[in-house]
Parts: structure tokens; C-alpha cells; sequence
């Protein structure tokens, strides 16, 4: 499969008054052609900064991209001038945001917003850009696209704003789409629209690929064909989405899937939780990020940061509970149960 | 489960009226809750779901009375009867301070732990003022029951003298938590008490709202939109949509055989943790 993107060894900082916050400490990701990928974490994780570094939308400062880079079609974003990224972002690579009631321009109709791209990026007359602005939203299920054109976005739902926002960022054709909690300020009936409405419109564009930044495990479950588990700036668990939810690896993977309740099958009297808090992204552990947490940590987790093996085909996990694939960290203690039990999810 | 009534809301319609022109006459209402009835059993969680702009927040605001205080000539008619030990009575005519004696018994955890608790006020205060409105306790009693509330909740002593800031989202919702609890309520109105949290926080949260309904007896209202969380949580479910209960019954016959249209669409919207499931959806 060809990887439509790469992104090597990135790091992005924040410099602020109490510290180095090290956001994304080390990242390597590759989005396949044609691939949905899930990128989950939990606040804080550094999901949404590595989606704003590929796009180069890192407030610089006090944010920096130290290190790494990301490789697009053979080009290395990181070191792209400003009018060259400018020229990838809608083009070629675009995003989507959460708050769909933020990120319109309350003063302009949302023709001039999404003309406003087109016009940005193509010589191309207004009313071509008219045409095209018409024929996406109407490819977005915006009812009567002419009318709603001259509205401005007060008048549009939630559901309907993120509808446009799709437009906007899919106008272009662009190959990679990020979408980074598109649907987390939506209620659940329309927020099975947008994903499904994302997933058709990556169907009907041959190739594309999209990025799914999300904490909803069951929205990952919904769309995705991979998912990256990120903690603590880091990269904890790549695998298939059917491996990640039938047998994951990473104690935390399993602490994840604990804690969330489920719709159907059998009720679980008490969810299993992963005890205490995200740690301070300032005091990071030294070793393994999830240390403090996890249940299976015993006496090389505080003190080494394990490495991202390929513990099995595709399946990738940072933690010294699994030294087969790469070089063994270390080790193994008799006294530390093997392995998370893998989970019954059969009911 | 015993069946015992503790809350008994009848025939509630809850008006806002919409004022609009030069002089901001009143113009039209808008029908926020269109008489809906059900009951509250000791020691049960019944869950209120519903999509945003369905009522269910309002008819949490309606229980306990700060509907009057927080919206200018809001209409509101029908019976909230709470049974209290020594009788029966209607919560909705009653004024600020008739009310007052059943805030005691009647408390409420908000969504937002970020600006539900005041800034400026450190935890000892912000979990002690209930217990310095309502009982005659000594700073040095209220103290001992602010430290053991904190203990309650998963919190220590050393927390009392910080501040909401100090604290992350979890831990602030367990310090609201603990406020709810301060003055031995019997009933807990929770209006998406997880729905602001990371999911590993939900959980925490959830068991901790579990664990402190067994040890105290409480019943809760648990208003949510998450479906899983709410049935988890839930002995009994209402499905609210445009104000009205279209469906209540116990929590397993709604998720199993959910019998009104709208419960059926809201319940397929739902996302799942489960790849199979979904391909199989998705294919059919």
C-alpha cells in the first residue's frame, strides 16, 4: 500500500512560563492511501497538535516543531516556505474542527466562505466558484444550496455548519482530510450523519485518506480501518481496528476499553477503571508516560522509555510488557503477570 | 428494587415566554416541557435521555426550583410532589424560602466542573456552604464533615484549603459531587455529571456516583445525552424528545426492545466499540 503520508520522529514543544510542555515527543505515523485512520488519546495526549503540525498551524510562539518530519508526496511539510504549505493546506491536505459554531466567520454568507477557498487557491471566474460552491454543498446534503448560499451561519445547525465546514475542506479534492472531533459538539443522531457523510464523501474521492482525531473509542469502532493510540505525547498502540478492540496490547488500550459502557450485550456491574489522572505535561515520566497508571508497572517502567515495537504483522505497542518483535527492552519478571487478560468482549 | 415514591412529577409543562418588538412585549413561548408525568423510587437512578433542546435539562432546573430565578416570567404548571418523611408536598408553587427546607434533601450536580464551582472560594468553602446555609453545625463541625465528604469522594483533607483551579476537570466534579452530598440529600439531580470528562475520568466518576448511591441510599435523576452511559447506570430510563416523554420503562427493556421510533432512531445512532457490529450495520 502506498503511504500517503509519513510523518518521522516529530516533536513539538511548547515553551511556556512553567516549562517545556513536550506536547508530541517523538511521533512516527504513516497514513496509507485510501486509509482512515483513528488517532485517540484522552486530553492533553497531543492528538490535536500533531494534526495542527501537519498543517503547520502551531502558534509559533510559544509552540515549536523541534524535530521530525513529515514526508507528502516526497516533500517534507516542515520545510516548506509559508506560500508553499499555504499551497497544500485545501489542496492537497485540509481540516475539519470541532466546534463548527467557531470556526465560520459569523460575518460572511457561507457562499463567500466557501467561495473564499476555491478563489484562494484556482484562477477561476466567480461564477465557476458559485457553480462549484453550489454543487458541494449540495453533494453535502445541504438542502436548497442556492438559497442557503446568501445566509450567513446563524442560520445553519450544528449539524448543518459542520456540513459546510466538510464542504469547505473537501471543495479541493484534497487527498488527506483531518478531521479533529468533528462530531464531539453534536448530538448522536446527527453525528451518525457526519461520520457517514465523511466516509461517502472519502468513498466518492478515489484514494483520499482521512485522519479521525478523537477520545470516542466507539466513533473510531465506527469509521476507522486503523487506529494510533497516543498518551503522553507518544505513540502506545498502533493496530488494525478490529485487533484493537478484540486484543489490544497496551494497559492502557485495555484501560480505554474498560472504561467505556456499552449500548448492547451484557451490562457490566462496575466499570473497570485506570486509576488517577493524565500526569501534568509539564512532569512527565521519565520512562514509559503511562507508568503511573498502569497496574502492570514493574522495575524498568519508571526509569526506561520503552521502545515502539512491531510486536506482531501491523501491530505496534511501546511497552516493556512485550519484548518480542524488536529487541527485547528487558528482561521479564516473574512476579509480573504476563499479560493483560485478554478482554472477554464476547458478550 | 423497592418501589417506593419519593418524587411524583405530574402533568409538568414548563413555558418560556419570547419577547420580542420595541416595547419587548411578549410575543410567543416557547413549550420547553409539554406535561410530562413520571416518579422517582427511593434508591433508583432513573435516566432522562434526550438529544440537546429536548427538556431534560429544564426538568432537572423545574425539580428543584430555580427555573423562577433563572429565566423572567417562565410559566410552569403541573405537581412535583415530594414525599418527605412526615408527608406530601408540592415543590412547584413554593417560594425561595419555602423551599428551603427540601434543598436540604434535594441536590443537584452540574456539567460543567469548570464553571460550577466559584473561582474564588476554596474547596473547604465551596463544600461547606451548604452545610453553613442549612444546619446550625460549628465551623470546626463543618470541617470534620467537609474533610470526611473529601474522603468520601476520592479527595483527602490536604485538598481543603485549594483552590478550583489546582484541581483537574475529575477531580473538580468530584469536589461538586461532594457539595451535592454535604447535606445528606436524598435525591441527586445530575445534569451530564461525565459528560465533560476524558473517558478514563468517566468511568472513575461513574463507579464513585454508584458506589456513594449504596452506601447513602440516594436516588438520582441522571440527565445525560450518552446512551451508554446511561444505561449503565440506569435502573429505569425516560426518552424525552421535543419536551415529551415518548418512552420510560426499565433500562434493559428500552435498550433491548426499545418500543417508540424515536428511542428505536436514537439507539441505532449510537456508536458502538465494536468493528464487527458497525460493518455489519454499515452493509446492511
Amino acid at each position: 500500500m502506498k503511504q500517503l503520508l509519513s510523518i518521522r520522529g516529530l516533536r513539538t514543544y511548547f515553551y511556556t512560563e512553567s516549562g517545556v510542555a513536550k506536547a508530541v515527543d517523538g511521533i512516527d505515523l504513516d497514513i496509507a492511501e485510501g486509509e482512515v485512520l483513528g488517532l485517540v488519546g484522552e486530553s492533553g495526549s497531543g492528538k490535536s497538535v500533531t494534526a495542527l503540525s501537519i498543517l503547520r498551524l502551531i502558534p509559533d510562539p510559544p509552540g515549536h516543531i523541534v524535530a521530525g518530519e513529515i514526508l507528502y508526496n516526497g516533500r517534507d511539510l516542515l520545510k516548506l516556505s509559508w506560500n508553499e504549505i499555504r499551497d497544500i493546506r485545501g489542496n492537497d491536505i485540509s481540516m475539519v474542527f470541532q466546534e463548527p459554531m467557531t470556526s465560520l466567520n459569523p460575518v460572511f454568507t457561507i457562499g463567500m466562505q466557501v467561495m473564499e477557498v476555491i478563489q484562494a487557491h484556482q484562477k477561476v471566474s466567480k461564477e465557476e466558484a458559485h457553480r462549484r460552491a453550489v454543487e458541494i454543498l449540495t453533494e453535502v446534503g445541504i438542502p436548497e444550496p442556492e438559497k442557503r448560499m446568501k445566509q450567513y451561519p446563524h442560520h445553519f445547525s450544528g449539524g448543518q455548519r459542520q456540513r459546510v465546514m466538510i464542504a469547505i475542506a473537501l471543495v479541493l479534492n484534497p487527498s488527506l482530510l483531518i478531521a479533529d472531533e468533528p462530531t464531539t459538539a453534536l448530538d448522536v443522531t446527527i453525528q451518525a450523519q457526519i461520520l457517514d457523510l465523511m466516509l461517502e464523501m472519502k468513498e466518492r474521492r478515489a484514494g483520499a485518506s482521512i485522519l479521525l482525531i478523537t477520545h470516542n473509542l466507539a466513533v473510531v469502532a465506527e469509521t476507522c480501518d486503523r487506529v494510533a493510540v497516543m498518551y503522553g505525547g507518544k505513540i502506545q498502540e498502533i493496530a488494525g481496528i478490529d485487533t484493537l478492540f478484540s486484543a489490544p496490547f497496551h494497559p492502557y488500550t485495555h484501560g480505554l476499553l474498560g472504561s467505556i459502557p456499552r449500548v448492547d450485550g451484557k451490562k457490566a456491574h462496575r466499570l473497570t477503571v485506570i486509576p488517577g489522572s493524565v500526569p501534568d505535561i509539564h512532569h512527565l515520566p521519565v520512562g514509559c508516560k503511562f507508568v503511573t497508571r498502569c497496574p502492570y508497572a514493574f522495575e524498568p517502567c519508571p526509569d526506561i522509555e520503552p521502545p515502539l515495537i512491531e510486536d506482531a504483522p501491523g501491530h505496534w505497542v511501546r511497552c516493556h510488557l512485550y519484548p518480542n518483535g524488536g529487541t527485547p527492552a528487558v528482561a521479564h519478571p516473574d512476579h509480573v503477570q504476563r499479560r493483560p487478560e485478554p478482554l472477554d468482549r464476547t458478550d | 428494587m423497592s418501589a417506593e415514591i419519593l418524587l411524583d412529577v405530574q402533568n409538568l409543562v414548563v413555558k418560556f415566554p419570547v419577547f420580542g418588538g420595541i416595547l419587548l412585549r411578549r410575543v410567543s413561548e416557547v413549550e420547553a416541557v409539554k406535561g410530562i408525568s413520571f416518579q422517582l423510587h427511593r434508591g433508583e437512578t432513573l435516566g432522562l435521555v434526550g438529544e440537546s433542546g429536548c427538556g431534560k435539562t429544564t426538568v432537572g432546573r423545574a425539580i428543584i426550583n430555580i427555573l423562577r430565578a433563572m429565566s423572567y416570567r417562565v410559566e410552569i404548571s403541573g405537581r412535583i410532589l415530594y414525599h418527605h418523611a412526615s408527608g406530601v408536598v408540592d415543590l412547584l408553587p413554593l417560594t425561595r424560602k419555602q423551599m428551603r427546607p427540601y434543598r436540604v434533601d434535594i441536590q443537584m450536580v452540574f456539567q460543567d466542573p469548570y464553571s460550577s464551582l466559584n473561582p474564588r472560594k476554596t474547596v473547604d468553602q465551596i463544600v461547606g456552604e451548604p452545610l453553613r446555609i442549612h444546619t446550625k453545625m460549628s465551623r470546626g463541625e463543618r470541617a470534620d464533615r467537609v474533610r470526611w465528604l473529601l474522603e468520601k469522594v476520592g479527595l483527602s483533607a490536604r485538598h481543603m484549603n485549594r483552590y478550583p483551579h489546582e484541581f483537574s476537570g475529575g477531580q473538580r466534579q468530584r469536589i461538586g459531587i461532594a457539595r451535592a452530598l454535604a447535606t445528606n440529600p436524598k435525591i441527586v439531580i445530575a445534569d451530564e455529571p461525565v459528560s465533560a470528562l476524558d473517558v478514563s475520568i468517566q468511568a472513575q466518576v461513574i463507579n464513585l456516583m454508584q458506589d456513594l448511591q449504596e452506601e447513602f441510599g440516594l436516588s438520582y435523576l441522571f440527565i445525560a445525552h450518552d446512551l451508554s452511559v446511561v444505561r449503565h447506570i440506569s435502573n429505569r430510563i425516560a426518552v424525552m424528545s421535543w419536551g415529551n416523554i415518548v418512552e420510560l420503562g426499565p433500562a434493559e427493556e428500552i435498550y433491548q426492545h426499545p418500543q417508540h421510533p424515536y428511542s428505536k432512531t436514537l439507539l441505532a445512532a449510537a456508536p458502538r466499540p465494536d468493528p464487527a457490529f458497525n460493518r455489519r450495520r454499515r452493509s446492511s
